[in-house]
């Protein structure tokens, strides 16, 4: 398990237990009341930490390598999942992923963003950046989910949509912007989760969603803290400062009625137990499917529309 | 993502120009003199001016506020403003270099105007049309709550009116002040588009300089018919972002309006001359055309003698049939 920064000292206080423990096994001292000791400063430590976890923190975490990715949780919340591809116009998108499984035994389409976890992996799914051809590749799926009456869940873990100049040739906004549009008309339920990095409209174009869920430690902001500290602060060193102002933790973004609910994460992250998280992760999806799947197609579009119509602050 | 490099070049041009300008002015004759930033020519400021803003030597299109594209688009004081109490607040305490609350009060003391939107009902040859116009002197156009709420508006009201509906983007993209919040108005906005498309209403942008961003991942690109005013810049990711990325440099026609009409994005490619005349032609075109009630009568009248006929027929063979049996 990569250490990240911060947890160093969490990391060196469960070194000192170690080195106790050896010392207990070679020599006839009791070490057990020393030990105890240590653990529970670790625990304290541990619990202390993790509890008032900073922004730039939090987004540590989010962008962890090992963070449970699509097939990671797929594979744990669904059954039967069969990954469909391509755009149908000359592309397989690998950054994107999708398909039809049953979670629970109800039939739905899954669709996400896609991060590898090795670097040859990360190459062919792009680290998770999408050229227009995914946002259409996932559009397609969408529709393929409403033509035979599946609710849609997404799973979001995107630094971004991918600037390059084949995304721009081929209209990455246009691409975005359709899918917007498109997500507003569908007449199934959609449940958006963002589980890791949810950054600006390469996460929203998976996520006009009638619930749009996060995972506690995930973050969903307009813009990377890093590209917009290069901006604001004309400094890309200052992202802390950045992630700070741009109130873009689960918590945050619940009080400013962006996001329905927050999925908690085991304590220090998804990445420290997968099974937790994915059984966190399909409690939520399965209290929400019951939910939107008893109202009817126009009820899911109304209520869409009029959640997202009312999003944003005007002076009063 | 993108307002950094829009202010830059920006900033660089008018420093430039305003050294040049500086240099040049001697006395106060000087400032009734513009350089064009393309070609260098010395221009009259009121012959640019009288040209629409454009360059009479080169074609190049200067930037334009909304009170001018107002005036060049819709016909003679036929626009009214809306929704002009729908004003900014700072709902996430914002602050960088400078705080958000400063920023809003220096771009309103600075372009006189309330958000970088302004919207209403106008007519364009006496075609009524419900209409945004964005400014991009207003802190570079972004979006932020108040762009999206006030866009929105707009294109309800062409769905309560049936009329249709008109956006004319200049902006840098969403306003990382309001963060997660303007992310919100590309849904919103994007969500009353889909609206006006299961209406049957025309809706028509007129992408201008600068488009980019967030504004170029929502409304701004789902026009049923997308106009690029030329030489007009306009993409999604900044050309700098994008060099940063792939570690290359770009064309220098990167993500010009011409481009875009290369790549298929755009429908058409006009300049600031004939634009209004292309909306107008465009919102005859989608006039539905009503049929007179006098020719629905006759074909009705025509169809009736056919089937009549054709039973008859049916009957008097079915007889023979019988007959034959
Ligand atoms: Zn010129």
């Amino acid at each position: 398990m990569l250490m990240l920064r911060f947890e160093k000292p969490l990391y060196d206080l469960r070194a000192k237990i170690n080195e106790l423990e050896e010392m207990g096994k070679r020599s006839d001292k009791d070490m057990t009341k020393e030990i105890q000791h240590f653990e529970q400063a670790a625990e304290e430590f541990a619990e202390e930490l993790y509890a008032n976890l900073t922004p730039s923190q939090k987004i540590q975490i989010a962008r962890h390598p090992e963070r449970p990715n699509f097939k990671d949780l797929v594979d744990r919340i669904s059954e039967n999942f069969v990954e469909f591809h391509g755009d149908r116009e000359g592309t397989d998108d690998r950054a994107i992923a999708g398909g039809p499984a049953t979670i629970d035994g109800i039939p739905v389409m899954i669709v996400g963003t896609y991060k590898g976890k090795s670097t040859k992996d990360n190459l062919i799914h792009n680290f998770g950046m999408p050229q227009p051809q995914g946002y259409r590749k996932a559009l397609r799926l969408f529709k393929h989910a409403e033509r035979f009456n599946m609710p849609i869940i997404t799973l979001i873990d995107t630094p971004g949509a991918y600037p390059g100049i084949k995304a721009e040739e081929t209209a990455q906004g246009t691409a975005i912007a359709v899918n917007l549009a498109e997500l507003a008309k569908l007449k199934v339920p959609v449940i958006a989760i963002i589980t890791g990095e949810g950054c600006s409209g390469g996460a929203l174009g998976l996520a006009v969603a009638n619930k749009v869920l996060m995972f506690e430690h995930a973050y969903y902001t307009v813009i990377s803290p890093e590209g917009c500290a290069s901006i604001l602060w004309r400094d890309a060193a200052l992202a802390d400062k950045a992630a700070e102002a741009l109130k873009i933790t689960a918590d945050d973004l619940l009080k400013f009625d962006i996001i329905d609910d927050i999925i908690k994460e085991p304590r220090g992250g998804a990445h420290y137990d997968y099974d937790l998280t994915a059984k966190n992760l399909k409690k939520k999806i399965l209290k929400n499917l019951k939910e939107l799947m008893s109202k009817s197609a126009d009820e899911l579009r109304n209520e869409r529309y009029e959640k997202f119509r009312t999003k944003g602050v005007i002076a009063k | 993502m993108t307002i950094k490099d829009w202010f830059n070049k920006r900033k660089e041009l008018q420093i430039a120009h305003r050294e040049l300008e500086e240099a040049q002015i001697d006395d106060s004759i000087g400032k009734l003199w513009i350089k064009c930033y393309n070609c260098n020519a010395q221009l009259l400021k009121k012959d640019v001016e009288d040209n629409l803003d454009v360059c009479p030597q080169c074609n190049y299109h200067f930037r334009i506020n909304s009170e001018k594209r107002i005036q060049q688009l819709f016909d003679e004081g036929s626009f009214k403003e809306m929704f002009t109490d729908v004003l900014p607040t700072d709902p996430l305490n914002f602050e960088d270099t400078e705080t958000y609350k400063n920023r809003l009060k220096s771009a309103k003391e600075k372009t006189n105007l309330n958000e970088a939107v302004k919207c209403g009902e106008a007519k364009i040859d006496g075609e009524r049309v419900s209409a945004a116009v964005m400014d991009f002197e207003y802190m570079g156009g972004s979006m932020g709550s108040v762009v999206g709420e006030k866009i929105t508006r707009a294109m309800e009201y062409a769905l309560q009116e049936k009329i249709p509906m008109i956006a004319v983007t200049a902006s840098g993209g969403a306003r990382m002040q309001e963060s997660a919040l303007s992310l919100m108005q590309m849904a919103k906005t994007s969500c009353a588009v889909a609206r006006l498309n299961e209406a049957g209403l025309l809706y028509i942008t007129v992408l201008t300089e600068p488009t980019f961003g967030g504004v170029t991942a929502s409304f701004a690109t789902l026009g049923d018919i997308i106009i690029a005013e030329q030489g007009a810049r306009i993409g999604f990711a900044g050309r700098r972002v994008i060099e940063q990325t792939i570690k290359q440099s770009l064309p220098s026609d990167f993500q010009t309006a011409e481009y875009l009409m290369k790549y298929g994005q755009i429908d058409i490619l006009s300049t600031r001359k004939d634009l209004k005349a292309t909306i107008s032609n465009l919102l005859k075109l989608h006039k539905p055309y009503v049929v007179k009630e006098e020719t629905v009568k006759k074909v009705k009248e025509v169809s009736e003698k056919k089937t009549t006929t054709a039973k008859k027929k049916t009957v008097s063979k079915k007889k023979k049939v019988k007959v034959e049996a």
